[in-house]
């Protein structure tokens, strides 16, 4: 029945059971998926994941202030073409050579499928959706300069990430499926870490996570450590082999975990931490 | 085959299209779910859901209409006030006592269920019929009848099945919850207006092309000034008083607007608007400047948002000598007339609950003057009052 491999929880990447059924349905109806969640959940690597699950290709469009839709799909350097017509080059005659190809033409004109991620899609103008409508439906464009119509060999397997720093069009929006990235509760977490770090120790994992989850629960913080900040944290730990009774320790001249740089990154999030740990020692 | 629930998606507000409920049926042609409701609630939600703070609005639709789709002796989840439900106390109960309640079949335990939801008025707590939290009657949450029903109840408490939807995990990211540092940057940068300005230090491609054209195939380079964001805020905040509940909130709002926007301008009062403002609140005594000086220094173009509870005696605002911290020579509400007619381009956000604003004369009585531009500060509101702003008048 099954035609491709389907996404699935591996070994380094742990997909919840929403997520897996969101890119199956991504796939089987060749749609794009849209993804969204905190930063440092792992909607980048992601896409990473599905194409090493299915075996493809993958080309990323990491999505820029300044980009334009028309950059994924080609561009044409005029002022190039101009100086090698001043300068008498033949290249000019050629309206193609300066034609360069974007992300978008290399995904569709690709041999084999391949999994397109466009990254941040967000942090573009708000009309570059709306651009892309219906390159991404149809999955073919026109270039206008040579008069050929670009068509997907292949549809590719295109994700989307976003960072919810501008609303969506609704248009955009109907045509994915979404799904979004919840925060991982502890179980889901200490597999994760299991996956990046096998050979960790088991204690170590469980003492952390508890300050781990005790810290993003600290009302008022700015910026709540992720699960990238996590991993980092851990593999410092390790690095430094701080022995378990200091991440327990009840000392009250130590009042913030060792190497908190990796988990707080602004100063009043690190004064407020001291704080409301210095109180919950006293407390004690 | 879902058209009812579709439906029901979409008097809850939320929109599904056509297009997405075809995108669901097509991918259960395809078999992404097989046999197993939770991958459909996942494939539903992935396919007819596009905005997270819109999930739980689904969940509960979803509960509402695939009830009975597994055999329950979880939960069930009916439309009842939070309030009730909220976590107050719980009895812990004897195994001899467990047995000891009354065990009822699961039809009648639904039947029940809906003849009490009629009957009940009022929050409800203990006791062993009504709806309501820590009872032993068989409904509401935090109780501890065996064979009980649970009605929106965060955990799994004695380790029965609670389905994925009725956990209603995105509660938090409903549209109406109020809002952290980033949420507010992202409704603030509607406001954002565009214009060039300034010294032309851009390749201008278009016109250099035309230029060049123009001039017989000879490169003429045009040059134009970059792309600013050029919309001018000014912010007067609320201080003091009344106010401390909600500093911290209002502290977020003044931080995410800091960072996004170039020209914003910051001034204090307190209460009410009166003939002198302030830019320091430490120095609020000895370092102010009148309202007049701040409203000659800013144009008409400079859109005005005031911040505050807007929560007084009415006299702080209607007469003259009203201030409760000094003699005002006319009254507040002259001087807000004057700020809006200076500033055609403004609106109110107040920090208190909208539910509760009727209840106040003079919150009734500023938004009069603001002619109804008061919104609250959720995100909605904040949506809605930038909206208002950027439509000009």
């Amino acid at each position: 029945m099954q035609d491709r491999p389907r996404f699935a929880t591996t070994d380094r990447y742990i997909a919840t059971r929403d997520l897996e059924v969101a890119v199956n349905a991504a796939v089987a109806l060749q749609r794009p998926l849209l993804v969204k969640g905190e930063p440092g959940t792992g909607k980048t690597v992601l896409a990473e994941e599905v194409a090493g699950a299915l075996g493809l290709k993958l080309i990323q469009w990491h999505i820029k202030s300044s980009t334009k839709a028309a950059q994924g799909l080609y561009e044409y350097d005029a002022v190039a073409r101009l100086r090698d017509g001043q300068l008498g080059d033949e290249k000019v005659h050629d309206i193609r050579n300066y034609i360069k190809r974007g992300k978008l033409w290399d995904a569709f004109t690709a041999d084999n499928p391949v999994v397109l991620l466009i990254d941040e899609i967000d942090k573009a103008d708000i009309e570059f959706p709306n651009d892309l409508l219906l390159e991404l439906d149809r999955m073919e464009f026109f270039v206008y300069e040579t008069g050929e119509t670009v068509q997907a060999r292949q549809r590719p397997i295109v994700i989307i990430t976003s960072n919810n720093e501008k609303e969506l069009p609704d248009a955009f929006l109907r045509r994915c499926f979404f799904h979004y990235i919840r925060f991982p509760d502890k179980e889901v977490m200490e597999k994760i870490v299991a996956a990046h770090y096998p050979d960790i120790k088991r204690a170590l994992v469980r003492e952390a996570l508890t300050l781990f989850y005790d810290m993003r629960d600290v009302p008022g913080i700015k910026k709540k450590p992720a699960t990238s900040e996590l991993l980092d944290w851990l593999k410092l730990l390790m690095i430094e082999d701080i022995p378990l009774e200091v991440l327990r320790a009840k000392d009250p001249k130590m009042v913030i975990p060792p190497l908190h740089g990796a988990l707080l990154k602004n100063e009043q999030d690190v004064h407020l931490f001291e704080r409301v740990a210095f109180l919950a020692r006293r407390g004690q | 085959m879902f058209a009812g629930f579709v439906n029901a998606l979409r008097s809850e507000g939320v929109k599904v299209s056509l297009l997405e409920y075809l995108t669901l049926l097509g991918a259960m042609k395809a078999k992404v779910a097989l046999f197993d409701v939770e991958d459909f609630y996942f494939l539903a939600r992935a396919s007819l859901v596009k905005d997270e703070r819109l999930i739980d609005r689904f969940d509960r639709v979803f509960a509402l209409c695939f009830r009975g789709l597994q055999s329950v002796h979880g939960a069930l989840l009916a439309d009842i006030p939070e309030a009730w439900l909220k976590q107050l106390a719980e009895r812990f109960l004897t195994e001899e006592e467990r047995a000891a309640i009354e065990r009822m079949g699961l039809e009648k335990l639904m039947e029940t269920l809906r003849q009490r939801l009629m009957e009940q008025q009022g929050r409800h707590e203990g006791g062993s019929k009504w709806i309501g939290t820590a009872g032993t009657s068989p409904f509401g949450a935090y109780g501890d009848n065996p064979e009980g029903v649970r009605i929106g109840q965060d955990g799994s408490r004695r380790r029965s099945a609670i389905k994925v939807w009725d956990k209603r995990e995105f509660r938090d990211l409903d549209g109406e919850v109020e809002l952290g540092t980033r949420t507010l940057k992202l409704a603030l940068r509607r406001l954002r207006r565009w214009a060039r300005e300034g010294e032309a230090n851009e390749l201008d491609l278009s016109g250099t092309i035309q230029a060049t054209a123009a001039n017989g195939g000879s490169l003429d380079l045009r040059m134009r000034p970059e792309r600013h964001n050029k919309v001018k805020v000014l912010l007067l905040l609320d201080i003091g008083g009344s106010m401390d509940d909600y500093v911290e909130e209002s502290a977020q709002l003044f931080s995410a607007a800091r960072a996004e926007f170039k020209h914003l301008e910051t001034w204090y009062f307190h209460n009410c608007p009166y003939e002198k403002l302030w830019r320091n609140n430490r120095r609020r005594f000895d370092a102010t400047t009148p309202t007049l000086e701040v409203m000659n220094t800013y144009g008409p173009d400079w859109k005005l948002i005031f911040v505050g509870d807007a929560t007084m005696s009415p006299t702080e605002i209607s007469e003259p000598g009203g201030s409760v911290e000094h003699w005002n020579e006319e009254a507040g509400a002259v001087w807000m007339a004057r700020l809006l007619k200076r500033f055609p381009n403004s609106i109110w956000i107040n920090p208190r609950d909208s539910r509760a604003w009727n209840s106040a004369a003079s919150i009734r009585l500023l938004k009069q003057m603001m002619a109804e531009r008061m919104y609250p500060l959720t995100l909605d509101g904040l949506e809605k009052g930038l909206r208002e702003l950027q439509r000009g008048r």
